[in-house]
């Protein structure tokens, strides 16, 4: 379905992931952080990064990974991206839903 | 003479070995297996010892009466794998060439993972029953529990047949209702996920089933550690979860051979083609089973569907033939739901389980996705089809490798 957000039309699946990367730019994760009730330090910029690197990599992204990047640990992941982060994350950061194998 | 060695002789590298044996014999092959236990478990079992369904002996044989006599059974633990000179080193130095290497090893439970976990309620209030010692354990605990909070949990996943832990909490809704002890019993589902399965249709009827059996569900959980003094979990948000007694399924990781041979992912899986089922590094390699980082389920189903597909493409590698890119991921598993029913479930990498007959279209006589008595039967015969059938690698008769998308309702 379209969304308007950031002053432009995006395509987004039922859950709210958008479905082409190439609209994503960073005024539009603002404003998908901004629906999560999240204000984007660099520190959070840091870990989109990160997850639109890994999914260019086609690296299937989990918990443990995030907590191995080296970039953020669990703890700190957690207090970015409240409740559930990597969830949260991956929306903001334009990349889809990590699929939970099996 | 050519070598062609099978690393596990678990589910997989016993099909494996049973499939092989007829197709690549003496003098031109020898098949060697190497296993350093004495014991093959029916690993499925181990869901119904805690509830005194199963006794031990239903579901221990030994691996030696699995293995075809051609096949040479080596009980050495193995030090390394060296792919690169097509060498395995086993422990005390002995060394076996291979030409072609299949790896079955399997997946096991790593509590260590996770602080806490094994620490000193380890199988005192925390429990685990994907291992014959935890399942006993939890038995042996089960007998005389007065009642109190019963938590069914997920670390994280991968792990060995996921619909296990949903199994666990619909049987012991059942245990406790037929002592007539359930209303002391609560009973909470806690999962990773964001609901109680990964695929959505089956999510749907699960937690309606969960519901109505009136078991908790809390999902998105990621645990952080067990807290042994004050017996809850955890997790990397702040929740906690008080239990008295904590049933779990800690992280699942390959064989720690990989990681000594350099072979695996950060769990140890091995990567592997989800199609062809060769390894991603070496061409001489093929991994099967709970062993590999394809994303199917870690059930013997889907490695009985891969070694009948494996063993097309092992004959083909050897003639020189390009591999088939057969593998869908098919999975066929039985969902214990208590009270003498059960779902039956059928999918693939691409195909969510969904409702409608199986094996036969339009017939049945299975219903997917539906509670039936029928079903439960299968899953009890099962028992005797996988020492009988499954093991020996025979086609199950009208259930084909890859999956089948009619009779089902897809819309």
């Amino acid at each position: 379905m379209e969304k308007t957000i950031a002053g432009k039309s995006i395509t987004v699946n039922e859950e709210g992931y958008l479905t082409d990367f190439n609209q994503w730019d960073e005024k539009v994760g603002e404003e998908l952080a901004a629906e999560a009730n999240i204000t984007l330090t660099p520190k959070h910029w840091e870990v989109l990064k990160y997850l639109q690197k890994e999914h260019k990599n086609q690296v299937a992204l989990s918990i443990r990974k995030i907590g191995k990047s080296n970039v953020v640990d669990i703890k700190e992941f957690y207090q970015l991206f409240p409740s559930a982060p990597l969830k949260t994350a991956t929306k903001i950061a334009g990349t889809p839903k990590p699929a939970s194998c099996i | 003479m050519k070598n062609l060695v099978i690393l596990g002789a678990g589910t997989a590298g016993t099909m494996m070995a049973n499939h092989l044996h007829s197709h690549l014999k003496y003098p031109d092959w020898q098949i060697n297996i190497i296993d350093e236990r004495e014991e093959h478990h029916y690993q499925p079992g181990y869901l119904f010892l805690p509830f005194d369904i199963y006794e031990p002996e239903d579901i221990v044989k030994t691996i030696e009466e699995f293995i075809p006599k051609q096949v040479k059974l080596i009980k050495s633990k193995i030090s390394r794998i060296l792919p690169k000179e097509n060498k395995i080193q086993l422990e005390g130095g002995n060394e076996l060439a291979y030409d072609l290497l299949i790896i079955a090893t399997g997946a096991k439970i790593a509590p260590e993972e996770t602080e806490g976990m094994k620490g000193a309620e380890w199988q005192k209030s925390v429990f685990d029953f994907y291992t014959f010692e935890g399942a006993l354990a939890l038995r042996n605990k089960l007998r005389n529990w007065k009642g109190g909070k019963l938590v069914v949990h997920i670390t994280e996943m991968p792990i060995k047949c996921p619909v296990a832990p949903l199994e666990f909490a619909f049987l012991a809704d059942s245990f406790f209702k037929l002592k007539n002890m359930r209303d002391q019993v609560e009973i909470t589902y806690v999962t990773p996920l964001s609901g109680a399965f990964t695929k959505p249709k089956a999510t749907a009827s699960l937690e309606h089933l969960l519901t109505e059996k009136n078991i908790n569900i809390e999902s998105d959980f990621a645990i952080e550690r067990v807290d042994n003094e004050k017996k809850e979990i955890v997790d990397y948000g702040g929740k906690i979860i008080p239990f008295d007694i904590l049933v779990t399924v800690p992280t699942n990781k390959g064989d720690d051979l990989m990681e000594r041979s350099g072979m695996g992912d950060d769990l140890n899986f091995v990567p592997t083609d989800k199609a062809t089922l060769q390894s991603k590094d070496y061409t001489n390699i093929f991994v099967l089973g709970d062993a590999t980082n394809v994303p199917a389920s870690k059930a013997g189903s889907v490695a009985h569907f891969e070694a009948e597909i494996l063993t097309d493409n092992i004959l083909r590698y050897i003639k020189g033939k390009p591999l088939k890119e057969e593998f869908d991921g098919h999975a066929n598993c039985f969902i214990e739901t208590g009270n003498g029913k059960a779902l039956l479930i059928d999918f693939n990498y691409t195909h969510e389980p969904v409702e409608g007959s199986f094996p036969f279209p339009g017939i049945g006589p299975m219903s997917l996705l539906k509670e039936s008595r029928i079903n439960h039967m299968g899953k009890l015969a099962f028992r005797w089809i996988y020492w009988n059938v499954l093991l020996k690698g025979t086609h199950i008769p009208f259930v084909s490798a890859t999956m089948s998308e009619s009779g089902k309702n897809y819309n």
